[in-house]
């Protein structure tokens, strides 16, 4: 079997995988990292979302063995010394949650935007997260916690 | 679900990739983003013995000036395309209709040559392709080749590569000036694909349209060239927008549109003929009408 290195959260990992494991079963599975969950066989949902290399890509649809030799980071790595990331208060405090369950898709979503847009309109936060799927809040407070989110990034990330 | 076991080599060089394609036989497949194969394999839809991952294969990647054409390597991704200076400053059709392809996190994987390889006739990049003329460049085993987007594409999810051929790059024409651009795509939530598109570029010159490049996404197996709209629409002052209607009335003439859950065919006939004048006259730089 393959024998991959791979950096999940700032820690670093040396596995044996089989070709056919997907990156998200390597973090659940293996690493027990589960604060990444799985909504979808399609590819549409965006559950899964993380950060490889810096870039969201749905982990649902890289092979662990594509990701040897990157940087990975879930939503369990956005925290810094029992800091939670701005994104992830704006999510809290703008109540932009309900069941939970795409959540860690939409904050990973949501900061690879602010990467790459550091003050993005409503329109353009719409279209940033067109790739996740939300069954519960109706996205509005969704939209309100990026933008929240991104004004607090641009002052402090931790 | 979990994709049913496979082999998996990953090359280093182009020379490498294709002795392995040949070598691995019949029953193996490429790898690039992974964004529509890893899809069907996850839901059984596809059973290869083999994936050879492109991924780390220097020759297909970049993007580069060359002169009269750019030349966009296969492993480019989409996102690689739409933020790329050059393909928004000499082919801008591409990275407006990219930009329109899947989401963000998508496009971060899925590349251009894999969209172009894949040929589904719903992708948006095949009908750019062609309306635009692009070659593509393919390497097997035994020889390279230059295809005409014209040849490419040959049916439904099928190309004029052979199964041992690994597409390499694709170069698009840069028109130059006095061209105006619009992809006009119609789909029915954000990231789903295009239920009918237009690809339209348009040259004017003394307040009519010199020369005009018209093709159809999701209105056949293949992508389709509306070459009875091009040709009516020759001459016409873009103003004139009874006369661009008649023209662009012509503009599901020899398709063959799918039926589906998000439209009929009569129904597609119809969107072909609204969003062609649409995308026309998007492309000539006036309101949709
Ligand atoms: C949720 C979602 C929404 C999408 N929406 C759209 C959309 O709106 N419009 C659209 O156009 N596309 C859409 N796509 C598809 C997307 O564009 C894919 O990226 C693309 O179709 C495949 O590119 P890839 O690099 O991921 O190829 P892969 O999935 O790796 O490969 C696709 C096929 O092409 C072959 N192939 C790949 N590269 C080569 C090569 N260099 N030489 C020879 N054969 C090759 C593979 O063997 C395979 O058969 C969507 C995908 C998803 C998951
Ligand atoms: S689990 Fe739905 S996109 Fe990955
Ligand atoms: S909060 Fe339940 S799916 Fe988004």
């Amino acid at each position: 079997m393959p024998r991959i290195t791979v950096t999940v959260d700032g820690v670093g990992y040396e596995e044996e995988v089989e070709p056919r494991l997907l990156l998200v079963h390597l973090l659940r599975d293996t690493l027990g990292k589960t604060g990444t969950p799985i909504g979808c066989d399609t590819t549409n949902c965006g559950a899964c979302t993380v950060l490889m290399d810096g870039k969201s890509v749905k982990s649902c649809s890289v092979l662990a063995v594509q990701a040897d030799g990157s940087e990975i980071t879930t939503v369990e790595g956005l925290s810094a010394n029992g800091v939670w990331h701005p994104m992830q208060r704006a999510f809290h405090e703008e109540h932009a949650l309900q069941c939970g369950f795409c959540t860690p898709g939409m904050i990973i979503a949501a900061i690879d935007l602010v990467r790459t847009d550091p003050d993005p309109d409503d329109a353009t936060i719409r279209e940033g997260l067109e790739g996740n799927l939300c069954r519960c809040t109706g996205y509005c407070n969704i939209v309100r916690a990026v933008r929240r989110g991104a004004q607090e990034m641009g002052v402090n990330t931790p | 679900m979990i994709p049913a076991a496979f082999d998996y080599a990953r090359p280093s060089s182009l020379g490498d990739a294709v002795e392995a394609l040949t070598d691995a036989g019949e029953d193996a497949k490429v790898l690039a983003g992974g964004q529509s194969l890893l899809p069907l394999l996850r839901l059984r839809l596809a059973y290869p013995t083999v994936l050879i991952d492109l991924g780390r294969v220097p020759e297909l990647q970049g993007i580069a000036d060359e002169g009269d054409h750019i030349r966009i390597g296969a492993m480019a991704t989409h996102d690689d395309v739409v933020r790329s200076p050059l393909v928004n400053a000499a082919c801008p059709l591409i990275a407006l209709a990219t930009a329109t392809v899947a989401d963000p996190a998508v496009r971060h994987r899925g590349t251009f040559g894999g969209a172009l390889a894949h040929a589904d006739p719903a992708g948006d990049l095949p009908a750019v392709a062609l309306a635009l003329d692009c070659v593509f460049l393919t390497r097997s085993a035994s020889e390279g080749r230059e295809i005409p987007a014209a040849e490419f594409f040959v049916d439904y999810l099928e190309t004029a590569m052979d199964p041992g051929e690994i597409l390499v790059a694709v170069k698009v024409p840069k028109l130059g000036a006095g061209w105006g651009y619009h992809y006009e795509k119609f789909h029915r939530t954000a990231q789903s694909w295009a239920t009918v598109g237009v690809a339209a570029a348009v040259h004017r010159d003394d307040g009519t349209i010199q020369d005009v490049k018209v093709a159809l996404t999701n209105m056949g197996s293949t992508p389709v060239r509306a070459g009875a709209v091009e040709t009516a629409v020759r001459g016409l002052d873009p103003h004139d927008a009874t006369s661009l209607a008649a023209a662009c009335d012509q503009a599901d003439q020899g398709t063959s549109p799918p039926a589906d859950l998000h439209a009929q065919p009569d129904y597609r006939r119809h969107l072909a003929r609204v969003l062609t004048r649409r995308a026309i006259r998007r492309a000539a730089d006036l309101e949709p009408g």
